[in-house]
């Protein structure tokens, strides 16, 4: 270690003011700062500060990440030996398994956080900024919900423009107002719908034959057609033995995160809990109305759907747990939080069963409350100004 | 303020019904956590806060220390103060006599607390005053301002006097956290009787035995306006001098820090709205003023808690505003910080720097200027040694552990990412973090309406303290004062 630190000190002159790699200090003081934190010692203001820092706060968020990334490895080899007929039974071929999904799950990883963290580097280096941690999180998002057999140049095209168009034009981490790997989601959806919905991309097949009745969709692409047998169990979308993108499925997984988040206090309980129950409200509404629809209605099927089952489906608690917390886009306040929330899980489901061209309703459900944060935001202030205003007024008179 | 109206009137309709009900009431006392009803007083229950549990805390002794042989007033102790010399080196005074005044407020004087010579007026940055140091005399010499009793003079009499003596820069004025101005009246004049500070000085303490100062001391400010003076003390106080004091306002607070914060107290009391004009004053502070009444003197004694996990010797010693650090702590060791004040306010200072003309505590912490590395002792530790407001250092399941914490900021500044850090430390009804940020965009219209009239740096020292991103917000909100300031005098 002091060896190391004798290292990082030689160093430092060349990317330093003058020296011979300048330009790359912001990259050199990342990676000085990862591995020690700096001896700044408080120079104004309070003379002791809290332990906890950005870099903790975000590896925090990666560790409850881990539980989804892992899951999902298994669950891509499970995926695809069930398609082909092989291990079909879930103890089987383990190490299998998880060897197919790492090799299919971990390049894009890679290229995500390659093409992400490479555009911070010259970004900052750029405007002569420090690198801030935001990315470190989004490049773990952004594989989680992609389809398996997304190409690779797509996940780079994909991150490249949240990155840039989501993020850095606003001026970095902490400035973007929709969450940067929903950004590079929702650009993929739209640019190439076919490579991100549909039956084809969910479980990868390398070419190979299947059994017959495989169709490759996922259960919410069963459920928006009505076919009732294609939808998994409650307790396998539980679980998260289906089809889907890499990181959604298990609920269980996601909330193992919940529970890492909500202990160290890094992820907004008010937000988890309100968005589950906007879900929940929404779900009970279609169970309402379902029986009464006629039997000819698409989404009769998709609406009668037991609650929790349907929470239960596609990526809303993943949705729930990683990307609606997301401080930064989220609403600032305590009041914004609950109003917020709640609309996401309550237009998630709405969008899911009522409108036929999306199948999963998180992303843009998410993305567009990103969007009205600040609005809520501003009605709570506005209500805290007119307070102050009120008090005033009764003061005086 | 609705809350409490409500139970006063519920209160006092007990106190009417009288006997076993108010027998009944006291007995519950302590379960509802209020004070009994025989001292008629209202507790206010701060939800929001932290107590920061740092190793030094003061022994409970007091320790009278030599005569002080060198003292310094420094100017910067009040914001925003341009000061006029009025002596130069060499020139001999009394504890008492006015050093300088206010180049824009003549009336505002600061007096020597000492007697002695003029041994020097120390400059720095662009030739700025940063202190007057004097050299004691082993035998004191006091200007005589008359003694008397403030509830039988008028105001103007007690102004006089105040200014005169170079008492007056004790009483500091809500907004703006300067001192105050004698051609104004305030409202009311709130003194907190709690310090919550981390490491703070126990008032019960210092006060213990000073009664007749602190009541002519209060009776000196209540003479200050045509409002009421309000007194803050603790729900857990023992101390009769304030519980006892008369011709005041008690409120019982209870709570973690900032509960002892005199903004907070005026915030649940009630809260200063725009023109609004409030004074406060230190417990200390007023029992200086009552001094003055009661011998005629200029009298700046202070006791001082000296603490921190570097102190060879945590204890309270009784001392004068301005003494020296080396008078007051010996030699100090580099690597350590010597704070005037407490860790999250107070100003650091050199081993012959001196005593804050407001501070009745000194802290001394380790300094903590070395690189920790990542796994071990930086981001990425176990961290069982870091005290924490989050939840992401396993301390937070050691409830009764204390930290010997050093000066590293443990991060670097980074933008605003995390929400609702700063309201779970925040006990006023305002929104912190866009508060901030409309001072950042020099806002001053959105300032007043987000009530920047209601708070002081002091009040974000928490904020400052668990902000992940390691924003500054004290030097912020004193920026935003200065705008506002000058946008509206």
């Amino acid at each position: 270690m002091k060896a190391l630190r004798k290292t990082v000190d030689n160093l430092k002159p060349s990317f330093s003011k003058g020296g011979k790699l300048e330009k790359l200090h912001w990259v050199f003081d990342a990676l000085e700062t990862f591995l020690f934190t700096p001896g700044h010692a408080t120079q104004r203001g309070a003379h002791i500060r809290d332990g906890i820092d950005l870099k903790r706060t975000m590896s925090i968020v990666i560790t409850a990440m881990i539980p989804c990334l892992l899951f999902g490895i298994w669950n891509v080899g499970h995926q695809h030996f069930a398609a082909i007929g092989e291990f079909t039974v879930l103890g089987e071929g383990f190490w299998d398994k998880v060897l197919f999904g790492a090799i299919k799950v971990l390049p894009i990883v890679v290229v995500s956080y390659g093409v992400g963290l490479g555009i911070e580097f010259v970004f900052c280096s750029i405007k002569g900024h420090p690198i801030q941690e935001g990315f470190l999180v989004s490049g773990m998002l952004i594989p989680l919900v992609m389809p398996v057999d997304v190409p690779l140049w797509m996940v780079a095209v994909g991150t490249a423009f949240a990155v840039v168009i989501g993020k850095e034009v606003f001026g970095g981490t902490g400035m973007n107002i929709l969450n940067v790997a929903l950004t590079a989601r929702a650009f993929l959806f739209f640019a190439y719908p076919t490579w991100l919905s549909g039956d084809k991309v969910w479980v990868s097949t390398d070419g190979m034959a299947t059994v017959d009745g495989f169709s490759g969709a996922t259960s919410m692409g069963h459920a928006a057609a009505g076919n009732s047998n294609g939808v998994v169990s409650l307790m396998d979308s539980f679980w998260g033995f289906e089809a889907g993108s890499i990181g959604e499925t298990s609920a269980f997984a996601c909330l193992i995160g919940a529970a890492i988040l909500l202990i160290t206090g890094v992820g907004s309980w008010r937000i988890m809990l309100s968005t589950f129950l906007g879900g929940v409200a929404m779900a009970a509404i279609f169970n309402w109305v379902s029986p009464g629809l006629p039997d000819t209605s698409t989404v009769k099927y998709f609406m009668s759907i037991p609650i929790l089952h349907q929470l239960m489906l596609g990526s809303f608690f993943f949705g729930l747990v990683f990307m609606a917390t997301d401080p930064v886009t989220a609403t600032q306040t305590d009041t914004g939080k609950w109003i917020y929330g709640f609309l996401i899980g309550f237009l998630a489901i709405l969008i899911r069963v009522v409108n036929p061209a999306y199948p999963e309703g998180m992303m843009l459900a998410i993305l567009f409350m990103n969007v009205m944060a600040p609005l809520i935001d501003h009605y709570v202030v506005q209500a805290n100004v007119k307070r102050r205003l009120k008090r005033a007024e009764l003061r005086t008179a | 303020m609705g809350r409490n109206t409500a139970l006063y009137k519920k209160n006092k309709l007990l106190w009417c019904v009288g006997g076993w009900f108010r027998k009944i009431s006291n007995f519950a006392a302590p379960y509802r956590n209020r004070a009994p009803l025989t001292t008629m007083s209202k507790t206010i229950r701060i939800r929001k806060g932290l107590d920061i549990r740092l190793q030094g805390e003061a022994e409970k002794v007091l320790v009278q220390l030599d005569p002080a042989k060198v003292v310094a007033i420094k100017p910067t102790d009040f914001h925003g103060l341009i000061p006029k010399m009025l002596v130069k080196p060499g020139d001999q005074v009394k504890a008492g006599t006015t050093l300088f005044h206010d180049k824009y407020n003549e009336r505002v004087r600061y007096s020597s607390p000492v007697s002695g010579e003029v041994a020097d007026v120390v400059r720095g940055d662009k030739r700025r005053i940063m202190e007057v140091r004097i050299l004691a005399d082993t035998e004191q010499r006091y200007e005589e301002f008359g003694a008397g009793d403030p509830s039988t003079m008028n105001r103007e009499t007690v102004v006089q006097k105040l200014l005169a003596s170079g008492a007056w820069p004790m009483i500091r004025q809500r907004p703006f956290d300067v001192v105050a101005d004698p051609a104004q009246e305030p409202r009311d004049i709130f003194v907190s009787c709690i310090d919550t500070n981390p490491l703070a000085p126990d008032l019960d303490l210092v006060v213990r035995g000073q009664g007749a100062d602190l009541q002519s001391g209060l009776n000196a400010l209540a003479k200050l306006t045509k409002g009421k003076v309000f007194l803050g003390v603790s729900d857990k106080t023992t101390a009769r001098e304030f519980l006892d004091a008369s011709g005041v306002v008690r409120h019982t607070f209870n709570g973690p820090h900032p509960a002892g914060n005199v903004g907070v107290q005026i915030h649940h009391v009630a809260p200063i709205n725009k023109g609004d004009l409030y004074w406060v004053c230190g417990v200390q502070e007023v029992l200086s003023i009552g001094r003055l009444f009661n011998t005629g003197r200029l009298d700046a004694t202070r006791v001082v808690a000296v603490t921190g996990s570097e102190a060879k010797n945590p204890r309270y010693v009784r001392t004068i505003v301005g003494c020296q650090m080396k008078e007051l702590l010996g030699e100090v060791p580099a690597g350590v910080r010597i704070v005037s004040g407490n860790p999250l306010t107070g100003d650091r200072v050199a081993n012959d720097g001196s005593l804050g003309f407001y501070h009745g505590q000194v802290t001394l912490l380790p300094e903590g200027d070395e690189p920790k590395f990542f796994i071990t002792d930086g981001w990425a530790g176990p961290g069982l040694d870091k005290f924490s407001a989050s939840r992401s250092y396993p301390t937070w399941l050691m409830p009764g552990k204390r930290y010997a914490m050093d000066t590293n900021q443990n991060g670097e500044e980074r933008a605003f990412v995390m929400s609702g850090q700063y309201e779970a430390v925040f006990p006023f009804d305002i929104y912190p973090v866009h508060l901030l940020k409309s001072i950042l965009a020099n806002d001053i219209e959105q300032m007043e309406k987000l009530g920047l009239y209601e708070v002081v740096p002091e009040d974000f020292a928490l904020c400052e303290f668990v902000c992940t991103s390691k924003i500054d917000s004290q030097a912020i909100v004193r920026q935003g004062l200065d705008e506002l300031k000058k946008e509206t005098t």
